[in-house]
């Protein structure tokens, strides 16, 4: 560049046309911090975005009243638990995220699309390419931070059922492992939710549509595969449930803890799937994860510019 | 500043450029087509976003097929589209660029404050954009594209939808990055007259081929033409005719301006300085008419594209005039040299 720059020097000709004043252009010759920095900017903005942070006040309602009404039933169980002394928790740490699923479901349905459709709604995404971060940044800085904020959502009413197991003198050794056990249910259910929900929203810049989709393929799933399973239980052919388990993403979480998780099935006649079964159910999870991410990339290869 | 060499771009079925090489300097460029020209799929281009089909660019020294990130991390864009999300404030959505820019979060949130002034914009700045004028919004994208002091920026079509007086300052605002804050500038627009009087140098593309590359001062400032229109008076019926038969007598030679408004009454002559605004007062005064106008009708870039050298910018002038004939060639390019 062979442009002499007039650093910090006053601008002495400023036109009343342009109404700048006079306080003169400063460069900027601090460091550029590059991709990666880039990347984990967006992801702790849209991370904060998820619940309404550095947003306008009626963006912060639902996420919020989502998160404290998880963290509320927890901790009214852990009361139930202390007042009645008993020696377990009413409700398993495993199972907690499957008798929430219509709030966690309402959660990704109202959150995906406010990350990803307002970006490509309001074209703000080539913004984003015309500087130095590229679409599997991209895509992986707002599916890293959906999941994360899915992951606070689940995990905070376990902990909070864990430390008042503890406070309740609970089995310490036992309560551990179940709460491990949660976690990986949450992180592993908190990837499956992310990815389906930015795949879905991803599609419509329309934030309702998006809205409206999300909840439409995670409660009618869920609706339809528990009618099937409970049709399949009267007629007593408990084998099929496992397999109609398949295809509805909280019966997947639930076929997977149930196999490698210690945890009793939801299913009715707890007719969860065996570790034989429990192999097809990682691997559809693992699989739809893997293809929400790639279809991620196809799409935002498209918007670019 | 860029370089291009052959540089080609096809679609299955349309080729967006065709052979291009142009060199662009220092300073404010203007990059003139009508829509369809090719000029966003050369910014897309030159971005690193888009690979060409044939032929290589160059941005800052950095090849675009190669270095696409470095180049990214040293321009600003401004797209011809709205861009601006409604419910964050100006200063909340230019400091989340900054960063996406590599800025650290303390410099971002100067940088942000600073440019936002710079582009003109104070209080709202805290307000929602949704609530922005059009003309705040352009500059916004204008200020996204600067905050990270880049060491050139990319303004697609930035006056288009604002009023005359927000094109004024857009404009303004497009000369001053250059002269004040030292970044170079390309700026594309389908209207050559607002380019004429901003840019240095001209780029006009059609059809995806280079038209031509000149410098603005080449063609526009070496001679002025002078529109003058007088009255007429009980002595001289014909007060344009009388004029113009006493500037014949002392040697001026005059152009009947058909074409302009109010044709037939105007006089149409070419300035060699001082004396010539000084005589044609004098001749006027002389004859007892009234001096209705005396303009400068500066030269429009679209009269020197219009046919090459064949007629001098004084005979061709009265090009604005939409009902003006002219041929194939004129014709397209007449559309960008309308003046605002």
């Amino acid at each position: 560049m062979t442009v002499e720059r007039p650093t910090g020097t006053p601008v002495t000709s400023a036109g009343d046309q342009t109404r700048i004043h006079n306080i003169g252009y400063r460069t900027y010759d601090g460091p550029r911090l590059g991709r990666a920095y880039a990347r984990r900017s967006l992801y702790s903005q849209s991370l904060r975005g998820a619940y309404g942070l550095g947003r306008s006040g009626r963006s912060k309602v639902l996420p919020m009243l989502l998160f404290a009404v998880m963290c509320l039933v927890a901790a009214i169980l852990v009361a139930v638990t202390v007042t009645t002394k008993a020696k377990g928790l009413p409700v398993h740490y495993t199972r907690y995220a499957i008798i929430m699923q219509g709030l966690i479901s309402l959660y990704v349905a109202s959150q995906a699309p406010q990350s990803v459709s307002r970006d490509l709604r309001f074209k703000t995404v080539p913004l984003y390419f015309s500087r130095p971060i590229e679409t599997a940044d991209y895509v992986r800085a707002k599916y890293a931070s959906l999941a994360s904020a899915i992951f606070i959502l689940t995990a905070a009413p376990l902990l909070v059922l864990y430390v008042g197991a503890l406070l309740a003198k609970l089995d310490f050794a036992d309560q551990t492992k179940g709460f491990a056990e949660g976690l990986v249910s949450v992180a592993l259910l908190s990837l499956l939710f992310a990815g389906i929900g930015l795949v879905i929203a991803a599609v419509t810049p329309r934030r309702g549509f998006g809205i409206a989709a999300v909840i439409a393929v995670l409660v009618i799933s869920y609706g339809a595969v528990s009618t099937l399973e409970a049709i399949a239980d009267t007629q007593s052919s408990t084998g099929a449930i496992p397999w109609i388990g398949l295809f509805s993403p909280v019966t997947l979480i639930d076929g997977v803890q149930t196999a490698f998780l210690g945890a009793t099935s939801s299913a009715p006649g707890a007719a969860g799937p065996g570790s034989g079964q429990g192999v097809v159910y990682v691997l559809v999870v693992l699989g739809l994860i893997a293809g929400a991410y790639g279809l991620l990339l196809r799409r935002y290869k498209k918007v670019g510019l | 500043m860029i370089a291009t060499e052959s540089l080609s771009k096809r679609f299955p079925r349309v080729t967006a450029l065709d052979r291009l090489s142009v060199d662009v300097g220092p300073g404010v460029t203007g990059l003139v087509g009508a829509n369809g020209a090719g000029k966003s799929t050369l910014i897309k281009i030159l971005l690193g976003l888009s690979p060409a089909t044939e032929g290589r660019a160059e941005v800052l020294g950095l090849d675009v097929a190669t270095k696409g990130a470095a180049i990214r991390e040293r321009v600003g864009y401004m797209p011809e589209h709205d861009c601006l999300p409604p419910d964050v404030s100006a200063t909340e959505f230019v400091v989340h660029m900054a960063r996406m820019s590599g800025l650290p979060p303390t410099a971002a949130r100067e940088r942000t404050a600073d440019t936002l002034r710079h582009v003109g914009l104070y209080e709202e700045r805290y307000r929602p954009i949704g609530g922005y004028s059009t003309g705040m919004k352009q500059r916004v994208k204008l200020a996204q594209a600067l905050v990270h002091d880049p060491q050139l920026v990319f303004l697609d079509e930035p006056t288009n939808g604002l009023d005359p007086v927000g094109r004024d300052e857009m404009l303004g605002l497009i000369r001053r990055i250059h002269t004040d804050f030292g970044i170079s500038v390309l700026v594309t627009s389908h209207l050559l007259g607002e380019l004429e009087r901003t840019c240095d140098h001209v780029v006009v593309v059609d059809g995806g081929k280079l038209l031509r590359s000149s410098s603005t001062t080449d063609f526009t400032q070496t001679t002025t033409t002078l529109a003058v229109e007088v009255t007429d008076s009980d002595e001289h019926p014909d007060g344009t005719g009388a004029v113009r038969d006493a500037l014949h007598a002392r040697g001026v030679r005059t152009e009947d301006g058909s074409g302009l408004p109010g044709a037939g009454h105007v006089l149409l002559l070419t300035a060699q300085g001082e004396e010539t605004y000084d005589l044609v007062r004098d001749v006027i005064a002389d004859l007892g008419l009234g001096l209705v106008r005396m303009e400068q009708r500066r030269h429009h870039i679209a009269e020197v594209f219009r046919d090459d050298g064949a007629s001098t910018p004084a005979s061709t002038s009265p090009s604005t005039s939409p009902s003006a004939p002219r041929n194939d060639d004129g014709q397209r390019k007449e559309a960008a040299g309308h003046d605002g």
